[in-house]
């Protein structure tokens, strides 16, 4: 069907669901918030995540834009929407790296659109980096202190 | 101490195989300079002005004497024989090769020790009270709750692209022995009027170009909310803090930017909606973490040293502190001999200084923010012993807080973001006060050398601070005075135009004789400019 928003541009390379894709682009944040039927939207570092909270329940995918992978600040937009409840597909895009791939996991992400498409082993193996973690997030993981005391 | 168990042992040896990967992928090419430099700073490899430099990682400045040995053990099977103890109580090597790193990592992994987030814009090595555990004026010991935040800060998920380093520092006396205010956050153990521990958290201290004194954001959380209530410090920070100016990027910007109040206001909102979530590890993990601090099996025994020998005499007054055991000190070892580099230690050194602890402090050594070393549990009746051991190796200086305990960072010797040396000024600046014998009539100075604005070498917080600058392409050195990083925390005052490297040694000289002169009763000479002011130390100077 054609789609008056257009095409994806992402080139998933990684999906953790499956469920189907949404097959139009994102929007920003501040047109999803005036128009009702976007399924999709897209997060710059500077946005608040928590502007979309309202709109969780008709959103199929948020896109978190890594523009340049040292700005961090989309991790904690990953886990903010996690925590309020998105379920949808959150999906890394942008200057996304094998180092970056086990924490982005971590804080909710389940897809992974790189701009530069990664080595396939090393991506495998990046994800698998850590057989136990210290911290609780909201990927359900039981933590290492957890472990300690019995779960 | 702490010992590591399988979980923790597992988390170091996955980043050892983690950082071989990135070596691998750097040297074949798929990762660009660009991208491995955040990755190799992460594990504390940074490319300085000669070499590769590697910062290991001391939490909260503790260490056992096989772990000292084996550092000692990497300066001469990968360096050049010795290391450097840093002002955040780490040990940096300075001649490092990047294809040696990961065999380096690995070595230190069989020790439980690492390299982890020791650069980096991610939260550092947790720093504490190098007397920790030891000193008699302490509420209870800090570093169970720095061990809990070494483990929930290392490799968290949210916080490894931050706007900037942050820097964590955790005490529990009144006393600050650690410039716990200079730090991002600083965390002091303290009792609320229900005599329950918690928490008093500080937050937006720093040096670097624009030193600031951390303001108190929350005067008591409760154990059990305490990574919680880190958390929430931290989201914030990372959501809001500046990006657009890496000198304007640390929390204290931020801190100053928006307000104390409203910064607490955010981090209260943050925390209120992490109660929700459950981050908080378990309070049995506190529980479970403090056994492994616990006292060693002290016994009485001498409460006095003989003092006949005045050499002996002079060192446990200025190198000891008083302990909580009666029969115990802890004893300051020197890394600051007469003319020598600040912090400097040989592999010989450092294996000296491993045996020692076994043999006289519970196998236990502690490194200081000042860049020395302690043995903190010393039996009285031992002290002479130790004492001769230590003068025959050249680490008996009774130096202890003088001017000649100077801290100095490497400087334009080393550092690749230096203007100025800062090694070669220290040297000298000791020999003269060693040879005037000034420096017995000074008692407390602390004096602190930076090579630049970054301010690595604390100038900010001396009581006399030196800053090295360009100028015109010529080493020039600015002058401060009134700094303190204790808990009576103040920032230094720029005294006028700067000096070259002779002048400013007789700058140091010049402000010491005024306060020789001013100085009323016990006044130290942090006391006395706090009195009188600039004004008479200017005069001096340019008068």
């Amino acid at each position: 069907m054609d789609n008056a928003l257009g095409k994806s541009p992402d080139e998933v390379q990684f999906r953790f669901r499956n469920d189907e894709m949404v097959d139009h682009a994102a929007v920003t944040v501040d047109s999803c918030c005036d128009q009702t039927n976007a399924t999709a939207v897209r997060i710059e570092p500077g946005d608040d995540a928590r502007v979309l909270l309202p709109f969780l329940d008709r959103l199929a995918l948020i896109e978190v834009n890594f523009p340049a992978f040292g700005d961090g600040r989309g991790y904690s937009s990953a886990r903010i929407l996690r925590e309020a409840g998105f379920t949808g597909e959150l999906r890394a895009v942008g200057d996304v790296g094998i180092d970056q791939l086990s924490h982005m996991r971590r804080c909710g992400f389940d897809a992974f659109a790189p701009d530069k498409p990664l080595n396939e082993e090393d991506a495998k193996r990046a994800f698998a980096t850590w057989e136990n973690v210290y911290q609780a997030t909201i990927d359900g993981r039981q933590t290492i202190p957890q472990i300690r005391h019995g779960g | 101490m702490y010992k590591y168990d399988s979980y923790d042992q597992a988390m170091v040896d996955a980043r050892v195989e983690e950082f071989r990967d990135q070596a691998r992928r750097r040297l074949e090419g798929s990762l660009s300079e660009d991208e491995f430099k955040p990755l190799r700073l992460m594990n504390g490899l940074y490319l300085q002005l000669h070499a590769y430099m590697l910062r290991v990682a001391i939490p909260y400045g503790t260490l056992n004497s096989e772990q000292m040995s084996v550092l000692g053990d990497i300066a001469d099977k990968y360096d050049r024989g010795y290391g450097h103890f840093t002002t955040r109580q780490n040990l940096q090597y300075n001649w490092i090769k990047l294809e040696d790193t990961a065999d380096i990592l690995a070595d230190l992994a069989k020790v439980e020790m690492h390299a982890i987030q020791t650069s980096g814009n991610c939260i550092r090595n947790i720093s504490s009270d190098h007397f920790a555990g030891a000193s008699h004026d302490e509420l209870v010991d800090p570093r169970p709750y720095a061990e809990l935040m070494r483990q929930w800060s290392s490799f968290h998920p949210e916080f490894t692209y931050l706007p900037r380093k942050f820097k964590i520092c955790v005490i529990a006396s009144e006393k600050d022995r650690a410039a716990m205010r200079l730090h991002d956050i600083g965390v002091q153990i303290v009792k609320n009027e229900t005599g329950e521990i918690g928490a008093r958290f500080y937050a937006g201290g720093g040096m670097g170009r624009t030193p600031m004194i951390a303001p108190m954001i929350r005067e008591f959380v409760p154990l059990d909310q305490l990574i919680t209530y880190a958390e929430a410090c931290l989201r914030v920070y990372n959501r809001y803090g500046r990006r657009d100016n890496k000198y304007k990027a640390r929390i204290k910007i931020l801190v100053h930017e928006l307000g104390r109040d409203e910064y607490v206001r955010q981090v209260e909102e943050e925390f209120a909606h992490m109660l929700e979530q459950g981050v908080e590890p378990p309070l049995e993990e506190i529980a479970r973490i403090k056994p492994f601090f616990a006292d060693p099996a002290f016994e009485d025994g001498p409460k006095q040293v003989d003092r006949s020998d005045p050499d002996f005499a002079l060192w446990v007054d200025r190198n000891t502190n008083r302990h909580k055991h009666d029969s115990y000190v802890s004893a300051v070892i020197s890394l600051k001999p007469v003319g020598g580099i600040p912090g400097d230690a040989t592999g010989d050194q450092m294996r000296l200084m491993a045996k020692l602890a076994k043999q006289y402090s519970f196998d236990e050594l502690r490194i200081m923010h000042t860049q020395n070393v302690v043995l903190p549990h010393v039996k009285i009746g031992d002290l002479h012993a130790l004492w001769t051991e230590l003068e025959a190796a050249g680490l008996g200086s009774p130096n202890l807080d003088t001017i000649e305990d100077m801290i100095a960072c490497p400087g334009l010797d080393y550092c690749a973001l230096a203007n100025a040396r800062s090694i070669p000024l220290a040297q000298r600046i000791s020999e003269r006060f060693d040879a005037s014998g000034k420096t017995e009539k000074l008692g407390e100075l602390k004096l602190k050398i930076s090579g630049c604005i970054n301010a690595c070498g604390h100038h900010h917080a001396g009581h006399i601070g030196i800053l090295g600058v360009d100028k015109k392409g010529l080493e020039n050195y600015q002058l401060s005075l009134g700094g303190s990083e204790a808990e009576d925390t103040s920032l230094a005052k720029i005294t006028g135009p700067g000096f070259t490297e002779d002048g400013v040694i007789e700058a140091v000289d010049k402000v010491t004789d005024v306060y020789l002169d001013q100085r009323e009763g016990e006044e130290r000479f942090l006391d006395t400019y706090r009195r009188i002011g600039m004004a008479p130390f200017k005069e001096a100077l340019y008068g």
